[in-house]
């Protein structure tokens, strides 16, 4: 029986839920032995000149080794964005001048971790203020600078084409608007950790929190100038990501320096408190969208302009615009799409990926388009997406962006979701409820998405090997911190060579093990490593039947493989000699190594219906049910894929009703704790539905697309759609995310104000 | 700072050890004692990574000092796995198996103890009182879905069941002829 598409139990979680798994922050490696610990002295201040650091203090603290400024590090400030004008660089140590707050000033080096944040409160720092930019239009003012020698606040322009005046001119009906997408914390659970290790060969150990070792090694060898082969990267168990552990940190590269400079190895990891102003968020962009199109519900031409913050240092938020634009018409046939993006620094934490990345930026832009073009023809906002949307035979459609969609069936999707959810009923329910006046509204929204994934590395390498005892190893270059690759890449070898899951150890994240290897990121690591594993099992298949055919003097054509006895056997001749993987390897190493290259990203799609309860009385919204359909393709193990779609709809519905990150005009962060920002827990959130479907991609052989990201870009526009659809009989067409009481609140007594 | 002695009962096991007064309970169960599998995930008591059984009650163990658990007895993750260290015999840990109720596993260790000092106060739990529970609990991967499930599993509930049961609850609440306005 095929293992393919089965609920198998993940095989990571006997030590998780035992021992409890192990972080970088958990490690008790030789090598890290007689470790120093590292606490980082932040800036409290958005925007400052520093005019004198004073460490004298500290350096006479209780255990403590060492305190450091910039002065006295070496190295190059690096340049965190290959793309950003060559000024925007982070210093090591900020020593002239401090961008945000929690912009590292000084390192302090204490045998005990107790010590380090009592000796960093002696370092004193003198700041003279400067204005700070936190807005974006300020920023794009170029009235104070950030970085004065680059003349510029602006680090990057996608599409420098005036726009065309007569974009909209054959269109019936135009509908434009500025809307927010919030900047939101990736608040993994695990905050950044890294520790360094120096051996007498000159070699350094490097285990960090990170999606991508080799990514990460490569990185941090180019800061500290050395060849990457001096650089061994290991992860760790990775207390999740999200898309902001993509990449080095440059702390990472300070604590692999101070192991050197010191001789001895170094432990950091951060608090939660640093980690939400020093750990990369996502999102953040403010988009003008406009929309025409004909009285009949017929879209032709759609408008999408954006302001991106890339914050103090650019990092890859600069580069997510391009995501954005690129799925700028989400799944509709629109004649013409255009699209532009400005990206700016200002003084707030940098901004990289977080969950979607780019994608459910464009996502809830066209979304809302979408609604708002509705409304203004009066046409119901699940029939217009259906008018719309790219029809089933059209694929693979090539977008007005030059973008190429493999597979898709928007319209069933829609349907699916409509259907699950019973969406007449609930629209009959909402009209009773208006027509009584109740104080308690509902509120439905339909959101209907294409995703782009797999987007970044198209390749991806496995190897296998089996051993004499039967088992087998697999080492690959995703890199998992949740997803249950362990699970899921030993039943794809499973199901070739027949060898039981519990019997396959999948490994990852150790760059001698792995010197090649594209991470977790993107929703890639199925349709490329997973996709590898199975091309590296057909390749083991292959040297197997190879050698059993000189040992069962057999031709090759003539070998199949026995799954049950995980054996090599003679087609059609039972009780004829057979030898198994086991005893193959017994004569000789039994291993392949391979590299599947799809060469091009896959396009999961979806859609998903909200229903959200909102009290006009308080503002309070509720979600009451979603019901998601998601297409990522064939499912190998509905288990994971259902988990990946759980907690993409919570993050996604997190987005819609309560996480931002708030800076006050200074650049003082409002929100640098888990006390002030608002992560939902299990009371905020109802169980999810989960309507299946699957199309497959003519991309790989196994027809997988990526699953990590859909959930979340499915998820907000349908809740902030649900949220105005809400109150749209008192006039309301848009309220940016996220919808809190305050601002649903403010907009019913705006739209009162109006009417009366 | 003078040191302070502490004899603490540490999953069966007595302990002792000369701490610093302001040494947080997490911190001494995880450097002290080497018991790894308690997390800290924030410093504001937000987010339960850190929770345990004190005296058999739920606690977060990083607003706990050592100190104050002097003469008491702790339940870690660790102590759920038997006497071997690895057995998912308990009820908790195998239904948050079996559930997928983990994915990065930062949160389990102290979600596992949370639900176990849920179900020990009621066991009675539907899934509204499973969500509230764990209200101070948080989880980045799974949205919850699924330890809402392994919770209702682990005390002896049809997880299906109570899930149609609090959907059909929020459509009663949507129903027409039943609505919590002012009908004003
Ligand atoms: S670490 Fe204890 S509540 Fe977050
Ligand atoms: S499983 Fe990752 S935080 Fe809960």
């Amino acid at each position: 029986m095929s293992i393919m598409g089965t609920r198998v139990v993940r095989v990571e979680d006997p030590v998780f839920l035992t021992r409890g798994a192990t972080y970088t922050d958990d490690l008790t490696d030789e090598r890290l032995t007689g470790a120093l610990h590292l606490t980082l002295v932040r800036s409290p201040i958005a925007h400052a000149t520093i005019t004198s650091i004073d460490v004298e203090a500290a350096r006479e603290a209780p255990g403590v080794v060492a305190v450091l400024t910039g002065a006295d590090i070496d190295l190059e400030a690096p340049l965190l964005f290959a793309g950003a004008p060559k000024q925007m660089v982070r210093p090591w140590l900020a020593t002239e001048r401090v961008r945000f707050v929690g912009e590292p000033v000084a390192a302090v080096l204490t045998e005990e971790r107790y010590q380090g944040p009592d000796a960093a409160e002696l370092v004193d720092v003198d700041y003279e203020p400067l204005p700070a930019v936190v807005d974006v239009r300020e920023a794009l003012k170029d009235e104070n600078l950030l970085f004065p020698d680059a003349g510029t606040n602006t680090c990057s322009v996608y599409n420098k084409e005036d726009p065309d005046p007569d974009f909209f001119a054959d269109c019936e009906v135009v509908v434009t608007r500025e809307i927010i997408n919030q900047r939101v914390a990736a608040a993994s659970l695990e905050t950044r950790a890294a520790s360094a290790a120096w051996g007498d060969d000159g070699r350094c150990t490097l285990f960090v929190s990170n999606q991508n070792a080799q990514g990460a090694r490569d990185e941090v060898a180019g800061w500290l100038g050395v060849d990457a082969s001096q650089i061994h990267v290991i992860l760790p168990d990775v207390g999740g990501g999200f898309g902001a552990k993509i990449g080095a940190d440059p702390e990472f590269a300070l604590v692999a320096w101070l192991a050197r400079h010191t001789g001895r190895p170094v432990r950091w990891s951060e608090s939660r408190s640093e980690n939400m102003t020093g750990m990369v968020q996502g999102r953040d962009q403010r988009q003008t969208i406009t929309i025409g199109g004909s009285r009949d519900g017929r879209v032709k031409a759609y408008r999408l302009d954006v302001i991106a913050d890339a914050g103090a240092y650019p990092r890859l938020g600069v580069f997510l615009p391009v995501f954005t634009r690129m799925m700028a018409p989400g799944t509709y046939d629109i004649e013409k799409v255009d699209s532009r993006a400005t990206v700016v620094v200002t003084n707030t934490t940098s901004t990289a990926a977080y969950r979607g990345a780019g994608r459910p930026e464009a996502t809830s832009a066209i979304e809302r388009a979408m609604d708002l073009f509705a409304a203004e023809i009066g046409m119901d906002p699940a029939e217009i997406r259906k008018i719309n949307v790219v029809a089933p035979e059209k694929f693979p459609f090539t977008t007005k962006g030059g973008v190429e969609y493999d597979s898709g069936e928007y319209a069933k999707a829609i349907d699916l979701a409509l259907e699950a959810s019973d969406y007449a009923t609930l629209r009959e329910v909402q009209k009773a409820r208006r027509e009584r006046g109740d104080a308690k509204q509902i509120g439905i929204g339909v959101s209907s998405y294409v995703e782009i994934t797999g987007g970044g590395a198209f390749a991806e390498n496995a190897s296998l090997e089996v051993h004499a005892d039967g088992t087998a190893l697999v080492w690959t270059g995703t890199s998992p911190h949740g997803q249950g690759h362990a699970t899921a890449w030993a039943m794809l070898a499973s199901e070739q060579l027949g060898i039981p899951v519990d019997k396959i150890t999948v490994r990852h994240g150790d760059t001698d093990h792995v010197p090649r290897g594209g991470g977790t990121m993107g929703s890639r690591s199925l349709q490329t490593g997973g996709v590898a594993v199975h091309q590296a099992s057909l390749e083991l298949i292959d040297l197997a039947k190879a050698r059993a055919a000189e040992i069962l003097e057999a031709s090759v054509e003539d070998l199949e493989v026995d799954t049950a006895n995980a054996a090599i056997v003679v087609r059609g001749a039972p009780g004829s000699p057979t030898v198994s993987f086991a005893q193959l390897a017994e004569r000789e190493e039994l291993k392949v190594q391979t590299v599947f290259d799809g060469k091009k990203a896959t396009f999961p799609f979806g859609s998903h219906v909200a229903v959200v309860e909102v009290d006009t009385e308080t503002g309070k919204v509720t979600v009451e049910r979603i019901w998601a359909v998601d297409d990522a393709g064939p499912v190998l193990n509905p288990l994971l894929c259902e988990g990946q779609r759980h907690g993409g709809i919570a993050q996604g519905i997190a987005q819609a009703l309560l996480e931002e990150v708030v800076f006050d005009p200074d650049g003082q962060p409002l929100t640098a704790t888990f006390a002030d920002y608002g992560f939902p827990s299990a009371a905020e959130l109802p169980s999810f539905d989960l309507v299946t479907m699957e199309t497959p991609t003519p991309i790989n052989p196994l027809g997988f697309k990526g699953i990590g990201e859909a959930g979340t870009i499915g998820s907000a526009p349908a809740v902030q759609s649900a949220v105005v659809d809400a109150l749209s009989h008192l006039g309301i067409r848009h309220i940016d995310m996220p919808t809190t009481p305050l601002r649903v609140w403010e907009a019913i007594q705006d739209a009162v104000k109006e009417d009366g | 700072m003078t040191n302070v002695k502490v004899d603490i009962t540490v999953n069966g096991r007595t302990t002792t050890d000369d701490v610093e007064p302001r040494l947080l309970l997490a911190h001494y169960l995880r450097e002290n004692l080497g018991l790894k599998a308690t997390n800290i995930g924030c410093d504001t008591t937000s987010c339960g990574a850190c929770t345990v059984l004190l005296d058999g009650e739920s606690v977060k163990s990083c607003t706990v000092l050592a100190v104050q658990a002097d003469q008491l007895a702790v339940t870690t993750m660790e102590g759920l796995a038997g006497e071997s260290g690895d057995s998912l015999d308990n009820p908790v840990t195998a239904a948050f198996r079996a559930e997928h109720g983990l994915q990065c596993g930062f949160c389990t260790p102290g979600m596992v103890m949370a639900v176990t000092g849920l179900i020990a106060e009621n066991p009675d739990l539907d899934e509204r009182a499973v969500r509230e529970g764990l209200e101070g609990n948080l989880c980045r991967c799974t949205g919850y879905h699924n330890i809402v499930r392994a919770a209702l599993v682990a005390a002896g509930k049809d997880p299906d069941a109570e899930q149609e049961i609090e959907a059909e609850s929020d459509a009663a609440r949507t129903a027409p002829g039943f609505s919590a306005g002012s009908g004003s």
